[in-house]
């Protein structure tokens, strides 16, 4: 009888850590093309892009470091709402979200880009306020290359495994996600169980991209042709 | 409009010059001429409020005296509260709207609706209101862009090259389009051009920009009938400068051309080059007055111009019909003296 868990909190921390970092992606990026100071630029965009190129379990020990019993977070945490987060199902959405950040911030980074300064600059002597030109100006006719980042970062989250595993465990039913399954499966010799779990993770990963490719395809079409 | 007034007077430092820039406006339509990279779009910019100057004021008197910025008691509105409508050289419409959209992007919820009616009628766009910016000519395009920012009523309208990026066809077409639809408008209009046709066509009054500076400011039939200065009469389309020799008061010799010339106003010290219109040449006799030699001369055929380069480098331009291809370059011009521009430096 294979056994359903991973499947579901795959689902589940792929789902809330994309929302997350598609957000605080967006948001951040929006941030940096903003900033005019150079040094403060590069360094912020250092930060942000070093999950990207770290090996993932660098970034769990710094995550560990953080949100661990004894780190200043998890300590804090225990301290005041007596939750732990390291080895707990929390802990792989911030591994997940930790690991994903760079591909969405930098492609919305890179589609902001893109986007003519002049398209702003004419919200602006419009009267649209601030708000108004970054939702209807700048992330709609960024829309394309964020989604394609956000496409990336999904995939990110649902296959991480190395941060994962070190700051959240392999704990069956509570954080062992479905890369973990696969992983645990084959190191128990379990081949057929483990073939399971990847075509899972093929079938959604294809159907995530069809349906963010689809509409983003027809988005583009209606004002460009 | 006569109790209106604009005033600008704006430093900035900029990569290659420093942008010094003062003028008050009462009339409606000002002109500011300069070769590309003169601080032009830099100053539109200002007004706007896109781009902030180091120092300065930018005020607009209308019913009462609002200032956008002033560097000494730090003010800087926001360019969402000046009421400034600015035509970028793209146009800069929102691909992402149709047309409809883009009109009423900057209006309220509750004035949109009629406004965006309005808008579409007076601008000629009826049935195409559902359309997005790529799928129309370039000048529906501008009709929109007008239609985008006039339905805002603003203020102020400032219009940054709008003719550069087209043909010739296009070009004069829409230039008498958008100078119709700005009939209409009753507020300050600035336009930003390096293309003497369109200043002229345009501006009531102009200014003269170069590094920064300005260089001339006045009325255009003026500035173009004397420009005063080398650079003016080379950005208003005088072909032929040189530097001069002063003779006596009413004589000089040109350094560029080796011809010596009489002039009808007196030449004052600090006059060092002459222009002369390629147009203000006619075929002369020897013994005139202000004779050049045409011996060696080329020239080139245009539809409705003979171009003639003398061999000392003078241009003359005549007209002609189209059909006509045979031409006998006199074998003398002449120029008469008040036509012939006293410059400085």
């Amino acid at each position: 009888m294979m056994d359903w868990s991973p499947i579901f909190i795959s689902m589940k921390t792929a789902s809330l850590s994309i929302f997350i970092t598609f957000f605080v992606g967006l948001i951040v990026a929006w941030g940096i093309v903003k900033t005019k100071n150079d040094t403060v630029k590069i360094i912020l965009d250092g930060i942000f892009t070093l999950p990207l190129v770290l090996p993932p379990t660098v970034v769990g020990f710094f995550l560990l470091y953080t949100f661990g019993v004894r780190g200043p977070i998890g300590h804090f945490f225990i301290e005041f709402f007596a939750i732990k987060i390291a080895f707990s199902w929390p802990a792989t959405v911030i591994a997940a979200v930790v690991m994903s950040f760079p591909l969405m911030y930098r492609s919305a980074r890179g589609a902001y880009e893109q986007v003519d300064s002049n398209l702003l600059d004419a919200g602006r002597t419009l009267g649209m306020s601030e708000w108004k030109i970054f939702w209807k100006i700048l992330f709609a006719n960024a829309l394309p290359g964020i989604i394609s980042g956000g496409i990336l970062a999904f995939a990110r989250g649902l296959g991480e495994f190395g941060a994962t595993a070190m700051l959240a465990g392999n704990i069956a039913g509570q954080t062992r996600t479905l890369p973990m399954a696969v992983y645990s499966e084959v190191a128990a010799g379990n081949m057929g169980e483990a073939f399971n779990y990847v075509i899972v993770i093929v079938v959604i990963s294809f159907i995530v991209i069809f349906i963010m490719d689809y509409v983003s395809i027809r988005k583009e079409k209606q004002w460009k042709y | 409009m006569s109790d209106k007034l604009l005033k600008v007077n704006i430093q900035k430092e900029l990569k290659e010059f420093d942008l010094d820039v003062k003028f008050e406006l009462k009339n409606k339509r000002l002109g500011i001429l300069g070769p590309s990279g003169c601080g032009k779009s830099m100053t539109l910019k200002s007004i706007a409020g896109i781009v902030n100057p180091d120092e300065g004021i930018i005020s607009l008197t209308t019913n009462e005296e609002i200032t956008y910025f002033d560097s000494d008691n730090k003010i800087n509105i926001k360019p969402q509260k000046r009421n400034v409508g600015y035509l970028f050289q793209n146009y800069a419409l929102f691909p992402n709207m149709t047309v409809e959209e883009n009109i009423a992007i900057g209006l309220s919820k509750d004035d949109s609706e009629k406004s965006v009616s309005d808008m579409i009628k007076r601008f000629h766009l009826e049935g195409l209101e559902k359309r997005y910016p790529r799928q129309l000519s370039g000048g529906q395009q501008q009709r929109v862009a007008l239609a985008r920012i006039l339905a805002y009523s603003p203020d102020v309208i400032l219009l940054d090259e709008p003719f550069s990026a087209m043909d010739t066809f296009l070009k004069e077409q829409l230039r008498i389009e958008l100078s119709n639809m700005l009939k209409g408008f009753d507020g300050f209009s600035i336009m930003v051009t390096h293309d003497r046709d369109e200043a002229f066509q345009f501006c009531d009054e102009l200014i003269v920009l170069d590094q920064g500076k300005i260089i001339a400011k006045g009325d255009t039939y003026d500035i173009f009938e004397n420009p005063g200065r080398v650079e003016v009469a080379r950005l208003t389309g005088c072909k032929n400068i040189s530097k001069i020799e002063i003779i006596d008061d009413y004589h000089l010799k040109s350094l560029d051309w080796g011809v010596t010339f009489e002039v009808s106003k007196k030449i004052s010290p600090n006059i060092t080059h002459i222009g002369i219109r390629a147009h203000d040449f006619i075929a002369a006799e020897k013994e005139d007055v202000n004779v050049v030699d045409t011996e060696n001369a080329t020239k080139f055929e245009m539809p409705f111009e003979w171009e003639v380069t003398l061999s000392n480098g003078l241009w003359w331009k005549y007209d002609k019909e189209i059909y006509e291809h045979d031409f006998e370059i006199p074998k003398y011009l002449k120029v008469d003296p008040k036509n012939i521009i006293l410059l400085e430096e």
